[in-house]
């Protein structure tokens, strides 16, 4: 089973992460879910009234604003980085927290490894699933790099309202 | 200029904590080649030809003796006893051992230095003018907004894997002598009619592959939505820049192919939720940070203008010293001075420890312990007092820096090239130094007069040749060096893009093309007409004429 950190803890990942090209044969009605946005897009109706918890992922070039108006309909939205260099959703993640006042789970997947973890949690990620070849426990240590942020983002005003001489 | 407090410095000392654990994971396996890449270059730290180079952060190119000092000792200890000064006003070390590197951060850190975001896809050095805050033609020191700016991009977690590289220049001068038009985003500090300060912002200059002059998008930007301005601008690009081909990922490409009036407007429908959030600057810091840029301790003196005159008569050396490198001061009394980096010989920018130990000591004892770096690669005592130049030259001829080229056709922009860089396709300092051979006649030099000769060993164009006015840029030609020469390029507030002459050349034709060049702008000159203005009155045919001319 894979592991995931999530607050800052490493758990067991409960949600099933659905390919690009899945369709609703066979879904299970119970399990917890993230689904590609395509298959939101074209399905809703039928994902929302499934008994298990609904998610849905963006990959890199997909923007919330696609899915701005249905955010109550997501406990997990997940956001793909197909490369650690492809900073597209560090964006996303912001507009969902700050914009869009999305309060559930914002998940980092694909090529998420230790040393973006610090800039991801600024910008509004609360859970991160390391790349499988990856140790998450040790990839929590990326959560504390820094002591003190000089600009504002997702978490935090910025310094210059909170310095103190 | 800024002292750090604990909240800086907390950041960077985490910076070292992190860079050698980093560094520490790469060397036992941990992280691959291909993963440690971004991490080392948000550090500065390229793998070159012949050893990493460890380019250093020079904040707007302000540095103190402590911190020349500093430099001596790491250029000594870590490196040949060399350090080079780049084109963003940084400083670069061309031998430490990757190894070294996260020792070279932690001594640097005890004197408030740092190399981050010196390379790398995210917010690079903001640059400025060299004389900020002394030149007389200064509206608005540009140094406090440098340092905002400066803090802002530090680790901005949003903006740190943005699809290319990114430049800020600020000007606040009537002159602009930061290229602001040349970068990703060129700020202007301007006042409005109520006196009202802000920024003018231009967007998508730049040198490279695909150089191209910027467009302005904001013609006053109250000073207090600066941060959340940027903020837009860089969402927008960090979105929507592209990322799948490296040589169309910087912003300019985007504002091209959105038009500058489409990309404006998806800033500020951007901006519009931004403006007046939590980013939105406060008096209070911005005095807080002009604190630090207040003038030093001047005294009331008069210019010396008749006793400078009566050296000039007895010391011809002195009076062409005086004429290129000594600029005017905004104070009665002072005068900025500009040591060359570029005597014939020396690859452009170079400087040893010893030199920079001495410079340390100068800057203590002329200049209120400060120095500045140039964009075009010199260092700047700009506060020196002009009762004490004629002493400050012999100190200066001592250590060589009293070449009298600044401004004129042998004070070189010049990047590392071929003999240090591995993107390099030619060498360009052997470049450098045959034209410097060539014109060694300073009565010729001198009446040569005003003349930007910039010289790039690839496209990326570290050493500005589109914006020379005279460029030179290394080709590749079937595994051959070759050199293709650009002419009527300018970086000034009337920046252009130089055009290309013809046919490239082989390195030892070089310096005879120059002349040749020269000689055409000798002839066709009107009065004290520069070499950029002549040939924009006559244009580029009667170069081309000359240079291909079949020998005879």
């Amino acid at each position: 089973m894979q592991r995931i950190i999530k607050n800052g803890q490493v758990i067991d990942e409960t949600w099933h992460l659905l390919d690009k090209d899945a369709t609703l044969d066979g879904l299970s009605n119970s399990d917890d879910l993230i689904v590609p946005l395509a298959l939101w897009r074209e399905h809703a109706h039928a994902l929302k009234v499934r008994d298990g918890g609904l998610g849905v992922w963006l990959d890199s070039h997909e923007e919330v604003e696609e899915i701005a108006e249905d955010l109550g309909n997501f406990r997990v939205i997940a956001l793909n980085f197909p490369s650690f260099t492809d900073g597209r959703h560090y964006s996303s993640a912001r507009l969902l927290r700050e914009r869009y006042g999305y309060q559930g789970e914002i998940r980092a997947i694909g090529d998420v490894l230790r040393d973006q973890l610090f800039f991801m949690q600024r910008c509004g990620f609360d859970a991160f699933a390391i790349r499988a070849d990856r140790d998450p426990h040790d990839a929590l240590q990326g959560l504390q790099d820094f002591s003190v942020c000089y600009q504002a983002a997702a978490d935090q005003a910025p310094l210059f309202r909170r310095r103190q001489a | 200029m800024y002292v750090y407090d604990q909240y800086d410095q907390h950041i960077i000392e985490d910076r070292v904590r992190q860079f050698r654990d980093q560094t520490r994971r790469y060397l036992a396996g941990e992280l691959s080649e291909e993963e440690f890449r971004p991490l080392r270059l948000q550090n500065g730290l390229y793998v070159q030809r012949y050893a990493p180079m460890l380019r250093v952060a020079v904040p707007y190119g302000l540095l103190s003796s402590r911190q020349l000092r500093k430099l001596a000792q790491i250029a000594r200890d870590y490196d040949k006893g060399y350090a080079h000064i780049s084109t963003r006003q940084n400083v670069q070390f061309n031998w430490p051992e990757l190894e070294d590197v996260p020792e070279i951060l932690a001594e640097l850190a005890t004197v408030q230095m740092h190399a981050i975001q010196t390379s790398g896809n995210c917010i690079r050095n903001t640059t400025t003018d060299q004389f900020a805050g002394v030149a007389h033609d200064e509206l608005v020191d540009p140094r406090p907004w440098c340092e905002i700016i400066r803090q802002w991009s530090t680790f901005h977690p949003e903006f740190a894997f943005l699809p290319r590289k990114f430049k800020i220049a600020v000007n606040g001068a009537v002159s602009d002598r930061a290229a602001t038009e040349v970068h990703d985003i060129g700020l202007e500090a301007v006042r409005n009619g109520t006196g009202e300060l802000g920024f003018r912002v231009s967007v998508g200059g730049g040198l490279g592959r695909t150089p191209i002059v910027g467009s302005f998008i904001n013609e006053f930007l109250p000073w207090q939505h600066l941060l959340t301005y940027l903020d837009a601008v860089l969402r927008v690009y960090n979105r929507y820049g592209r990322r799948d081909n490296k040589f169309k990922a910087r912003i300019k490409i985007l504002v091209k192919a959105l038009t500058p009036e489409v990309f404006a407007e998806r800033v500020n429908a951007e901006w519009a939720h931004l403006k007046d959030g939590p980013s939105t600057l406060t008096g209070a810091e911005v005095e807080r940070i002009s604190r630090c840029f207040v003038d030093p301790s001047y005294q009331a003196l008069e210019d010396q203008d008749a006793t400078l005159a009566r050296l000039d008569a007895e010391h011809p050396g002195f009076a062409r010293w005086r004429a290129r490198n000594v600029v005017a001061h905004k104070k009665p009394g002072y005068a900025a001075v500009t040591l060359s980096l570029k005597p014939t010989g020396t690859a452009p920018g170079d400087i040893t420890d010893k030199q920079l130990d001495a410079l340390a000591e100068l800057a203590d004892r002329y200049s209120f312990g400060e120095v500045r770096n140039s964009h075009e690669q010199n260092i700047i005592l700009a506060d020196v007092e002009q009762a004490r130049l004629f002493e400050l030259w012999g100190e200066l001829r001592e250590l060589g820096f009293a070449t009298p080229n600044v401004g004129l056709l042998t004070d070189i922009i010049c990047c590392p090239g071929g003999d240090y860089c591995s993107l390099a396709n030619a060498k360009s300092i052997p470049i450098a130094e045959a034209i410097q051979r060539r014109f060694d006649d300073l009565d010729y030099l001198f009446d040569i007069g005003e003349l930007d000769l910039n010289i790039s060993g690839c496209m990326n164009a570290c050493g500005h040749h589109h914006v020379g006015h005279i460029g030179i840029l290394g080709v590749d030609k079937k595994g051959a060096e070759f050199y293709q020469v650009s002419l009527g390029g300018s970086a000034s507030r009337d920046a252009s893009l130089g055009q290309i002459l013809g046919p490239s050349f082989a390195q030892e034709e070089m310096a005879e093309v120059i002349e040749k060049i020269v000689t055409v702008y000798v002839e066709k000159r009107i009065e004290d007409e520069r070499f950029i203005d002549t040939f924009r009155r006559i244009g580029i045919e009667p170069f081309k004429e000359r240079v291909y001319a079949a020998n005879h």
